[in-house]
């Protein structure tokens, strides 16, 4: 009995802190107000209440303001400890409670006083509650404190005068001088203070920060942490050189010698920062390789994880220079602390051989559940980066990741690895299979609706073109019984799919959509009576059109051009061709994966204003051109039509409408003696074209920038479209005064500038249209005209650089990802869809292929409703 | 590779937290606004940081896009938490300056129920080592001197011949086992 009432004290005596209550607490502080004072007795109470604000317990300005009154109190006693804790209870009340400025003076008090105990401590409360007018007026005392003997009291003041620049940087500006001879101080910490402040100080003053860095490189610095800080400096300044050339710098030399520091924390510092420069080469950076290398078997974690991380980042852009680590990276993968093991192997897996993939990736499949999502994410980077560069191992990989895919983890995580697995289906059509499989099993379980409805949409796309599409659908079925209406909603959407392409599955679909029919949903009903009532019709060109290439309008324009045609012409049949398409999200090479699947849900949530609707809102409010008809077809990327550091400067950008040009002329005036007035642009047009339209900018100062219009109108042939125009910016000069920009007098004279050529090419009257189902439409447009011409490409000397130029020349969007070539191929198809201004539809095929001649041999051919369009395709190429 | 380079500052501490060996929070102090502002997201990373680390003895670990050094003894388990850049070699020097502070002001005895029972030197001793997310010191001999031990308290005249004993006994111990 007696033992177990002992344990039950101890566990209750365990903490004496651990029932506290914020209201008795505070009852208890008025103690403090009793004279005299008992420090033993007021002592535990401050401490309760300094407890309980770190537990988190909130006080109101009400109750803080009136235990911060009771606190004050306490200034009346002279016991040490009890001023201590005062300090701290005065910085930690000052952010809630009123008017705290009332212990100024006590603390000023302490802080000029013999007590060393206390001066140090005082300096650090005051400057808590201290303001930008009350610092004026012990600006005195902080500078006598910055240079005083006592180190702790100097480095109390130079860090709390680094805190009150963020408040006052005016004032604490003029206590350079201060600051500088605290920086030949004895103590080591006074010196590291007084740098970091020195350079606060300093840091928008190049010259001067250069001549502090000098200076304090050959002193040497006895404290590490102002040595660190030194690099770093040194690292910035050499960052802002833009030369690029380190090799003769004494910055460089001084980082580089560093790296023999006694102290092993700079000499770290100074490996990772020659690793960071951005210039560093192969052979400069060896030097710091070698270091992290013996930090790798150090018997500390710290030194080991730090060096691992630091070479990590290495074999991103010198994988050459870690290969000599790699033996001790290996020890490394058995390392306790599993974040060093995992580092160790990403890093492996970056610059290792295809040989040791199998081995690192049992090694990870060991421990992978121990590891935070950071690094999960990190080690499916990894892997990613693996599946491009070793096509052949996607087994194995896959494997990997549909085993994580299965294991807990955020929503982050787990769309890394579905990104990884859908980069993988779609780069390597080896993957496609058993990777859709993987995908299929993980939304069986799958808590994200989001990604859910992704991988819905990628079996829609991908699914009905496998060997064996029937397997899918049950997958897909299941989510439609199971789910919530979002998913339910993308799968019957993605069994539409099915039934459009697989003929034999037709059947099939149609009595499960008709029993999607009864949902409870109305989104869900909605695509499934729409889909179904067009696959039951049994329409080629509407499956097509509707299903396999639903219109890719632009919502938020469509949207506009509605409640336009209800306001005006509300009898009228409505005509989609006139809204503009939505362009496809541009995929380059390496990141097309995660972006190329579209989330069709989510696009209609949030309307993105795209480029055109933006310029087209513009050109709109212009009174000159608001009749051009028709929406805004496309707007090109600004060009510059002017080298980049002449007087003036002039970028072009190019509005296409069905029957107009608009030519926007942004001009920049960067003469601070110049006033510009009546500022336009001179064309020569070519035959065909006709100037509309005109408006000059009239005034434009000095680097100012104001765009000048010319409206052209399309010739009637489109082969004439596609031409040069010669340009000359032509204005009225007036001399003005640099520094207040009025013009000196009245009288201008005429100049002219030439420009460079503005070009009007195919790309800028086509917009990009992406054919899912590139096939199909192929047949489709057997109906079309074709016409059909090979070329020899000279000058480019890859297929990939043949497929890029075609597809920016002719701005149309690749189809099936058609883009990829496979590696050692000699020959290559591309298909491209696009539509030609005024909704005319234009359907390419490009075969390429490299022969024994230099250059690359194309076929095109090209289909369009309109014969003078594939004209003018088959002319303008070559 | 940008912003990888260190910006030159002395802010370099984002985070002291001592945790108890059921992961309660016994002292925590955050200097960054930016990170963790509530006290509700301060004490779901402390959770988090305790679930990963109470059981691997690993000293570092790299955790909400931070960087935390570790050290556990007894019932206790210290930590300092800086960028995930952060040199790591410095946020261990203050994690081993806090841990052997508190250790010389415990004389030794690092353990849940003699810290609560110095709890006011412990706080003193945190705000001694860093101010704001600056390293004020990172010797533990100048931070121990710097608070005001208890037994100073007394004048040597005031205290009794086994006190005086006793303090006499601790520190020529403690400075053997040194």
């Amino acid at each position: 009995m007696a033992i177990k009432r002992d344990k039950k004290e101890e566990e209750d005596g365990g903490n004496p802190f651990q029932s506290l209550d914020k209201t008795s607490v505070l009852q208890d502080a008025r103690t403090f107000n009793e004279t005299p004072v008992e420090p033993r007795k007021c002592t535990p109470i401050l401490t309760k209440i300094l407890y309980l604000l770190n537990q988190g317990e909130q006080l109101g300005p009400a109750e803080a303001t009136e235990t911060f009154f009771a606190v004050t109190k306490l200034f009346q006693s002279n016991n040490t400890l009890l001023r201590r804790m005062v300090y701290l209870g005065i910085k930690e009340l000052s952010l809630i409670a009123q008017d705290v400025i009332i212990v100024t003076s006590s603390l000023t008090k302490d802080m000029t006083g013999k007590e060393d105990l206390y001066r140090a401590a005082a300096i650090r409360a005051l400057c808590s509650i201290t303001d930008a007018t009350m610092l004026q007026t012990i600006e005195r005392y902080m500078k006598q404190a910055i240079v005083d003997r006592n180190p702790a009291v100097a480095s109390a003041a130079l860090v709390s005068s680094l805190h009150m620049s963020r408040i006052a940087s005016d004032v604490v500006k003029r206590w350079v001088n201060e600051a500088q001879e605290a920086v030949n101080s004895d103590s080591i910490m006074v010196q590291y203070h007084a740098l970091g402040l020195l350079f606060h100080i300093r840091k928008n003053d190049r010259l001067a920060v250069t001549k502090l860095v000098a200076k304090l490189t050959r002193m040497s610095l006895k404290s590490p942490f102002a040595v660190c800080m030194l690099i770093r400096i040194a690292c910035k300044l050499l960052e802002e050189e833009s030369s690029g050339e380190y090799a003769d710098s004494p910055l460089f030399d001084f980082i580089e010698a560093c790296l023999r520091h006694k102290s092993e924390t700079v000499v770290y510092e100074a490996a990772a920062a020659l690793v960071n420069l951005r210039h560093t080469t192969t052979r400069q950076i060896t030097p710091a390789v070698s270091v992290l290398q013996l930090f790798c078997s150090s018997p500390k974690p710290a030194l080991r994880f730090a060096a691992v991380r630091t070479l990590n980042k290495v074999a991103m852009t010198h994988p050459t220079a870690v290969t000599s680590c790699n033996i001790d990276l290996e020890n490394l993968i058995t390392d306790s602390n599993r974040s060093i093991a995992t580092l160790a192997i990403t890093t492996l897996l970056k610059t290792g051989a295809e040989s040791a993939v199998d081995r690192l990736m049992k090694q990870i499949a060991s421990f992978v559940s121990e590891i935070s999502d950071e690094f999960k994410i990190v080690v499916v980077q990894a892997i990613r980066a693996l599946c491009l560069k070793f096509p052949r191992k996607h087994g194995t990989l896959m494997t990997f990741l549909s085993a994580m895919l299965r294991d807990e983890g955020g929503l982050e995580y787990k769309a890394s690895i579905a990104d990884t697995l859908i980069s993988l289906i779609e780069g390597n059509p080896e993957a496609k299979e058993s990777g859709l499989a993987h995908l299929c099993e993980f939304i069986e379980d799958c808590e994200h609706t989001s990604l859910a409805v992704r991988i819905l949409h990628l079996l829609g796309k991908e699914g009905p073109k496998t060997k064996q599409p029937s397997r899918y659908i049950r997958f897909i079925y299941n989510r439609v019984i199971l789910e919530n209406a979002v998913v339910r909603a993308a799968a019957v959407s993605a069994l539409s799919q099915f039934g459009a392409q697989c003929p034999d599955l037709l059947e099939n679909i149609l009595v499960l959509l008709a029993r999607c029919q009864m949902d409870t949903d109305d989104e869900v009903r909605d695509r499934a009576t729409y889909y179904f009532s067009i696959l039951q019709n049994q329409d080629r060109h509407l499956i097509n059109n509707y299903i396999v290439e639903p219109p890719q309008v632009c919502v938020s324009s469509l949207e506009k051009a509605l409640m336009l045609h209800l306001m005006e012409t509300p009898e009228e049949v409505f005509d989609l061709s006139s809204v503009p398409l939505a362009p496809p999200p541009l995929s380059d090479e390496v990141q097309a994966a995660p972006t190329v699947v579209q989330e069709p849900l989510a696009a209609l949530g949030r309307p993105a204003v795209s480029k055109e609707e933006s310029a087209s809102d513009r050109l709109r409010a212009i009174p000159e051109l608001s009749w051009i008809q028709g929406p805004l077809f496309k707007s090109s990327d600004p060009i510059s039509l002017t080298e980049s550091e002449t007087e003036y400067q002039v970028r072009v950008t190019k509005h296409v409408f069905k029957n107009h040009i608009v030519l926007q002329f942004d001009c920049t005036n960067t003469m601070s003696d110049q006033l510009l007035e009546k500022v336009r642009v001179q064309l020569e047009v070519s035959e065909g074209y006709q100037i509309v339209a005109e408006v000059p900018c009239q005034r434009l100062a000095c680097s100012e920038t104001s765009p000048t219009y010319i409206a052209l109108q399309f010739p009637d042939a489109p082969n004439l479209t596609v031409t040069n125009f010669a340009a000359t910016l032509r204005f009225v000069v007036k001399d003005c005064d640099p520094m207040t920009g009025i013009p000196n007098s009245d009288d201008g004279y005429e100049e002219d500038y030439m420009l460079e050529d503005v070009e009007v090419m195919l790309a800028d009257q086509m917009q990009r249209l992406t054919k899912s189902n590139f096939g199909a439409a192929w047949e489709e447009g057997e109906s079309y005209s074709e016409l059909e011409d090979t070329y020899n490409l000279s000058g480019i000397n890859s297929l990939e650089e043949a497929v890029r130029s075609v597809v920016s020349f002719m701005g149309m969007q690749p189809a099936d990802r058609s883009d990829r070539v496979q590696p050692d191929k000699s020959s290559h198809t591309v298909y491209l869809g696009g539509m030609f201004r005024g909704g005319v539809e234009v359907l390419a095929r490009a075969k390429l292929a490299m022969g024994n001649s230099p250059g690359v041999a194309m076929q095109l051919t090209v289909r369009s409703p309109n014969p003078d369009i594939c004209e003018l395709i088959i002319s303008v190429v070559g | 590779m940008d912003g990888l380079l260190l910006e030159p500052t002395l802010y370099t501490v984002k985070g002291m937290v001592i945790l108890d060996n059921d992961g309660h929070r016994i002292l925590a102090k955050y200097y960054d606004p930016s990170v963790f502002p509530t006290s509700k997201e301060q004490k779901g990373f402390e959770k988090n940081l305790f679930n990963k680390t109470h059981r691997a003895n690993a000293e570092i670990i790299m955790l909400d896009g931070l960087t935390c050094v570790y050290k556990s003894n007894v019932d206790l388990f210290f930590y300092v938490m800086g960028s995930s850049h952060e040199n790591e070699l410095i946020l261990m020097s203050v994690l081993q300056c806090l841990y052997d502070s508190i250790s010389q002001i415990l004389r030794k005895n690092v353990e849940k129920r003699t810290l609560l029972e110095n709890l006011e030197i412990v706080m003193l001793a945190m705000d001694e080592i860093c101010d704001g997310g600056i390293i004020l010191e990172a010797d533990p001999t100048s931070v121990v001197q710097g608070v005001a031990l208890r037994t100073d308290d007394i004048p040597l005249g005031e205290q009794t011949v086994a006190q005086v004993l006793q303090s006499a006994k601790e520190q020529i111990k403690s400075a053997i086992l040194k």
